[in-house]
């Protein structure tokens, strides 16, 4: 038998609004973890003020030293210039601390990244739409270390794109893939946000009312069928995709990391039974049956990874 | 920076699904007409839609004659399994005589750029560049000349875009209203597996099933009950983001109304700011369409550029209340009424 490759295990930013005490534990908890990397940094509402940017370059410094690696996330849509300024910020952290990474949410943090006088090491994130070998290529050469794919990416154009035996590279040498294997997907942003118009509230008085939804507010069908969920301006999956039972698929499309999205409940043991699964051979069926136990905000699916509409389940051979 | 460059008419930019409405478009006074081969592509991939070679040479001759430009829309993200047909849409928009093309790939920006050093690139909605760092991020590789703002912004967003960039900037004025912002949005493809970033489409026509049950009218996407319409209530498309659902036991248009954006009354600060062109949505709708709103805007256009002053026509309003969706408009983003 083949050794298997290992996966590293990234933790996704997270989408919501936590309190303070609770934001703070649970990343204590995931430090304790099999996790290696962590993406930090609100990307859902610059409005939010719950963390601010100093508390999240404080709980990246923690993280540093406890031998994690650490991206700052820059926002996905940015319409003001105090999203820029921000932006602007962010690089400049990342710029004067060693062990910083930066995970480019757009294209305006690509264009800062490119103006910076010495190269930083960053991510393509996953909303940068690179959907093909020549998009890569396009953007390895700005610099990028790791390429986080479209959500709605199929694993068999993912190993088109940058496969194992033919890397692109770029001036940081060859590029790393990751993708999306646990969590709610943010589908879609909007200038409005949604929780508010739920609440008849308007964005600027909007009392962060977003602050009642550890895992986003729920949106069903007229005939009760959970579909999508709000989270201010993003709206995400009802479902939450799930790879565990991929891994040999991940590997053979060349994928080198696994990003894993926060959710309020049973999370921890999320990430042990990936790395269970990915890396210490519990049979993946089993990690399911786990996974469907914990009170997770949704069913679990993976349409996307098979080229399907990605609210489907398809049960693979495991 | 130097006295303000003065005020010039913005283009109008209105949409051919096919020839019959790109000449209408051009007699009703269209500056431009914008449109896509028939593949996968552009982001209006649906049958009986678009245009072969012979038609898009046909499309430019007749617009040339008459003094008016069309662009090519490419403005889907090439497919990893072939990129061919991208590449051969540039190829061809160039040897058919496009005046520019509307690309949000970056591959395709770079292919263009390299082997089409002439050809005019606007980079499209579907690239999702929301602020001038992005816009120049494509200027400054791609060399763009134009950019098509998603509809999220502001009206004194847009202003600050357009005063900090110098590229040209084109907006929507009418037409089907993204909520989401263009190029950012799977939902499509979450219930279909087939969005607008990879196969040009939102809520495709073959995903649509119409039911009629005990409790109305049915409109489902894929299986999934968009809205259901009492027996005399009107119907829309079921445009996913569109439906009506259940939020906390309430159910509403939790995303968007059925309802179409119209910035009529917004044209002379739009004009003021120094948009270069407006946009009409609606490669998808009739040529009565085209022709219908086109009339109108173009009217609008020249009176807002005019020393006249302006006032929208209530016979303006009517034409384009005829075409709007769920004959209901909004001004959108740019006046940001949920602020």
């Amino acid at each position: 038998m083949e050794t298997k490759k290992r996966l590293g295990l990234t933790i996704a930013p997270l989408q919501y609004w936590w309190p303070r005490t609770s934001l703070v534990q649970a990343y204590a908890e995931l430090a304790e973890g099999p996790v290696d990397t962590f993406v930090l940094g609100e990307v859902t509402c610059s409005r939010r003020n719950e963390f601010t940017l100093l508390d999240w370059l404080a709980l990246a410094r923690d993280l540093v030293s406890a031998g994690k690696r650490v991206r700052l996330a820059t926002l996905p849509l940015l319409m003001s210039e105090a999203e820029l300024r921000q932006l602007r910020r962010i690089i400049e952290q990342s710029a004067e601390q060693a062990g910083f990474a930066v995970e480019a949410g757009d294209a305006a943090a690509l264009q800062r990244l490119a103006q910076q006088p010495e190269r930083l090491p960053f991510t393509l994130g996953p909303h940068l739409n690179i959907y093909s070998r020549a998009a890569l290529v396009e953007h390895a050469g700005l610099g990028a270390d790791t390429w986080a794919a479209p959500l709605e990416l199929a694993l068999d154009a993912v190993a088109r794109i940058n496969p194992p035996t033919a890397r692109v590279h770029g001036p940081a040498g060859a590029i790393q893939t990751e993708v999306f294997g646990f969590g709610r997907m943010p589908l879609a942003f909007s200038a409005r946000c949604f929780t508010a118009r739920h609440h008849r509230l308007s964005k600027d008085e909007c009392e962060f009312r977003c602050r009642d939804d550890a895992d986003g507010l729920l949106l069903s069908t007229t005939e009760g069928q959970p579909f999508l969920v709000l989270n201010g301006i993003s709206t995400q999956s009802a479902a939450l995709h799930c790879l565990i039972g991929e891994g040999a698929a991940l590997r053979a499309a060349g994928v080198d990391r696994l990003r894993l999205s926060p959710c309020s409940q049973g999370f921890a043991r999320v990430v042990e039974l990936f790395d269970a699964v990915l890396h210490a051979g519990l049979p993946a069926a089993e990690a399911r049956a786990e996974l469907q136990a914990l009170p997770l905000p949704g069913a679990l699916v993976n349409g996307f990874a098979h080229r399907q509409a990605g609210m489907v389940e398809e049960v693979s051979h495991v | 920076m130097a006295s303000p460059a003065p005020h010039h008419k913005p283009d109008l930019v209105c949409p051919a699904g096919s020839l019959r409405a790109l000449t209408l478009a051009i007699d009703a006074g269209a500056d431009a007409v914008y449109l896509g081969l028939k593949d996968a592509t552009n982001a209006r991939n649906f049958a009986g839609l678009n245009f072969d070679d012979a038609q898009v040479r046909e499309g430019v001759s007749y617009a040339h004659a008459r003094g008016r430009q069309v662009l090519m829309a490419l403005n889907t993200y090439a497919d990893a399994r072939d990129d061919g047909p991208w590449r051969r849409a540039v190829d061809r928009a160039a040897e058919l005589g496009a005046d520019a093309l509307i690309v949000a790939d970056s591959a395709v920006l770079a292919y263009a750029r390299e082997h089409h050093p002439e050809l005019r690139l606007h980079l499209s909605v579907q690239a999702s560049a929301t602020s001038y760092e992005a816009i120049e991020f494509y200027r400054e590789r791609y060399g763009i000349q134009r950019a098509v703002l998603p509809r999220v912004l502001t009206l004194s967003q847009v202003q600050h875009v357009i005063r900090h960039t110098g590229v040209e900037i084109e907006v929507f004025g009418f037409g089907s209203l993204c909520v989401m912002v263009e190029g950012r949005c799977a939902l499509s493809s979450y219930v279909t597996g087939q969005s607008p970033n990879t196969a040009g489409v939102c809520s495709p026509p073959a995903a649509v099933q119409w039911l009629e049950g005990p409790q109305g009218v049915d409109a489902r996407l894929s299986g999934v009950l968009i809205d259901r319409y009492a027996p005399q209530e009107p119907r829309g498309y079921p445009t996913l983001c569109k439906g009506r659902f259940l939020v906390e036991g309430e159910r509403d248009y939790a995303l968007e109304e059925p309802t179409s954006l119209n910035t009529l009354a917004l044209l002379p600060q739009l004009i003021e700011a120094g948009v270069k062109a407006i946009k009409i949505e609606g490669r998808q709708r009739s040529p009565s369409y085209v022709a219908g709103v086109t009339k109108v805007w173009r009217q609008a256009i020249d009176m807002a550029a005019s020393d006249a002053r302006y006032a929208v026509a209530p016979a303006w309003s009517a034409e384009l209340a005829r075409w709007a969706e769920g004959q209901q408009s909004t001004l959108g983003a740019y006046e940001r009424p949920w602020r």
